[in-house]
């Protein structure tokens, strides 16, 4: 069993019309079965209102199933009776970064966590160095939140849920508002907490772009599961994705179009690179085709290559500038 | 305009005020407040205003900062010393129809005037040189004795920590709603007093929501980070008195004493 694993779990929630009387329930998400291993990068996809806010809520227990069952690192989220140590396992980041700094010192907030969980005095002051060490906020640790830039209000709320130690850290669109440059910031810290802590991850968003270096995406549509994969398997299935109203990537999307309009490209190219690498392929094949007979063709598509290879590399500096 | 207030607003600085335990300053904060509503002679008020240059310039807050929390009572100020100035009885020095002044008058609206202004500048010295945390641990340290008649005294410090970190967010919404209301052609500016009034509801209402929908999406903040009540809980920075505190509630007391003698004295 995974860090996460949930079986046919279903969520009512009550709407409320104009009346009083006029109640209706409405099923947020319906038979919903993941298993999440620890350690891996996860990505939750799907336009607004496809429930995936609502299994997030699942995987903390700020929302207990309906129907069906919720395991966090093994605990039965319906049957703990102190859901805060479900939470310790599974921290949570938010979409707003203003709504979840509860300290008005940058340092104060991470230690908020470990407060609450009963954390000796000496230990918060080292989980608090530690964890805003780790998201690279240890400069601004004297500074209001109010201070900060939106990107750094949510690496403070990323070092928060860190200082509590959690196994996963489960995060609620967390750069919906901000803008590209806090985007990145945000996305950087959180890989690196995957790749050198071991955290696993759990990325929710609409934004494709965030989605491609994931282990394992699930997207979800009116409450259901999809479709699952890698990157590369949902990214193939462009028409698939449409119908859901999602989006690809760019330029996964420009593949695509490309394919259709006859050029020879495979399915779920995800990155510039990737794309630049195929192209090139494609164009060898279509230059050494007319000509094929003859030694001169031959030097021109090897100094075809060459420039090719150059021209990949001005690609992947702009790539790593971006 | 709704930047001016200064409370909830710490002014990082390395002063000894700033290291002081909070709640020393809590209990100088009352004790001040308390002194200034004490005395009533112009000695009285010489050595108050001492004091209060000595802590301003121990701070070492800006003073600006501490009037901009002045700005934000003017009204109340001017109000509370007209009325001072035309309802003391007393020998009259100048009269007009039914309205006359006198010179207690004067005197008591100049002495109200002082005490407001001491007050808020008292209390900004406590806010600009203290967390709001440190304030709220204050407090619940001050008042633990009350768990025992089961009143919630952590509760009670944990809202006010939450409203004094939402207040500056707050003023800062209540600025956006306004330029927005304004560039629809919403008026604040104009009509009577009742009009305006009226005209404050496009403004208040979606202030109203948005505070709603932050206060849910915080209490689920704090409940994913495992808040649940104040039992179980330690600190990240409990409260120790040090040398300088216990030195500091003995400059206090005899702060206190001063302003008695010269209550007594009525100098």
């Amino acid at each position: 069993m995974g860090i996460i694993k949930s079986v046919k779990l279903a969520f009512d929630y009550l709407k409320y019309g104009e009346d009083e009387s006029d109640v209706q329930k409405v099923r947020a998400i319906d038979d919903v079965t993941i298993d999440i291993e620890k350690g891996d990068f996860i990505a939750i996809l799907g336009h607004n209102g496809s429930g995936k806010s609502t299994l997030a809520k699942h995987m903390n227990a700020l929302l207990l199933p309906t129907e069906g069952t919720m395991w966090v690192d093994g605990i039965d989220t319906a049957k703990e009776p102190e859901l805060w140590k479900v939470r310790q396992k599974a921290g949570m980041v938010f979409q707003n970064p203003d709504n979840q700094i509860i300290g008005s010192i940058v340092e104060e907030d991470v230690g908020f966590g470990p407060e609450n969980m009963g954390v000796p005095t000496d230990e918060i002051w080292t989980r608090v160095e530690e964890s805003l060490t780790k998201v690279g906020m240890i400069k601004h640790r004297d500074k209001s939140p109010n201070r900060l830039s939106g990107g750094q209000k949510q690496r403070v709320a990323i070092a928060g849920v860190v200082a509590m130690r959690p196994d996963c850290i489960v995060l609620d669109e967390p750069t919906a508002m901000l803008d590209p440059n806090g985007r990145q910031e945000v996305l950087r810290t959180v890989s690196e907490l995957n790749e050198k802590e071991n955290v696993t991850v759990i990325l929710i968003t609409h934004y494709m772009e965030e989605v491609i270096h994931a282990d394992h995406v699930f997207v979800m549509d009116s409450g259901h599961v999809v479709m699952q994969g890698t990157p590369r398997e949902i990214f193939s299935q462009v028409d698939r994705l449409k119908k859901l109203h999602l989006d690809v990537p760019q330029v996964t999307e420009l593949a695509y179009e490309l394919k259709k309009s006859g050029i020879d490209l495979p399915d779920g190219i995800l990155t510039k690179e990737e794309l630049v690498e195929e192209l090139l392929r494609v164009s060898e094949k279509m230059k050494s085709k007319p000509q094929s007979k003859g030694t001169r063709s031959e030097k021109t598509s090897g100094g075809n290559k060459a420039s090719g290879k150059a021209r990949k590399k001005s690609n992947e500096r702009e790539g790593t500038k971006k | 305009m709704f930047k001016d207030v200064t409370i909830g607003q710490y002014y990082p600085a390395d002063s000894i005020l700033h290291k002081l335990d909070p709640r020393v300053k809590f209990l100088g904060t009352v004790i001040f407040i308390v002194s200034v509503f004490l005395v009533r002679g112009f000695a009285g008020y010489a050595f108050v205003t001492a004091v209060l240059v000595t802590l301003i310039a121990l701070s070492k807050v800006p003073f600006r900062f501490m009037l901009k929390g002045l700005r934000a009572i003017l009204i109340i100020l001017c109000i509370t010393m007209i009325f001072n100035m035309f309802l003391t009885p007393g020998e009259v020095i100048f009269q007009k129809w039914i309205f006359k002044i006198t010179r207690e008058g004067v005197i008591q609206a100049v002495r109200m005037g002082v005490r407001l202004a001491y007050l808020v500048i008292g209390s900004s010295i406590m806010t600009l040189t203290t967390t709001p945390n440190q304030l709220t641990d204050a407090m619940e340290s001050l008042f633990s004795p009350l768990k025992v008649v089961h009143a919630p005294v952590h509760e009670i410090a944990m809202m006010m920590s939450i409203a004094l970190r939402f207040i500056p967010i707050l003023m800062e919404e209540t600025d956006k709603i306004m330029k927005a209301q304004i560039a629809r052609g919403a008026d604040f500016e104009s009509g009577g007093i009742v009009k305006r009034i009226m005209n404050m509801i496009p403004l208040l209402v979606p202030l109203f929501v948005s505070a709603f929908r932050r206060a849910n999406d915080l209490a689920m903040a704090m409940e994913a980070r495992c808040y649940h009540g104040g039992e179980g809980r330690t600190q990240m920075k409990p409260l120790k008195y040090s040398g300088r505190d216990i030195v500091a509630y003995i400059l206090i007391f005899g702060f206190l004493a001063a302003c008695i003698f010269f209550r007594i004295t009525r100098l």
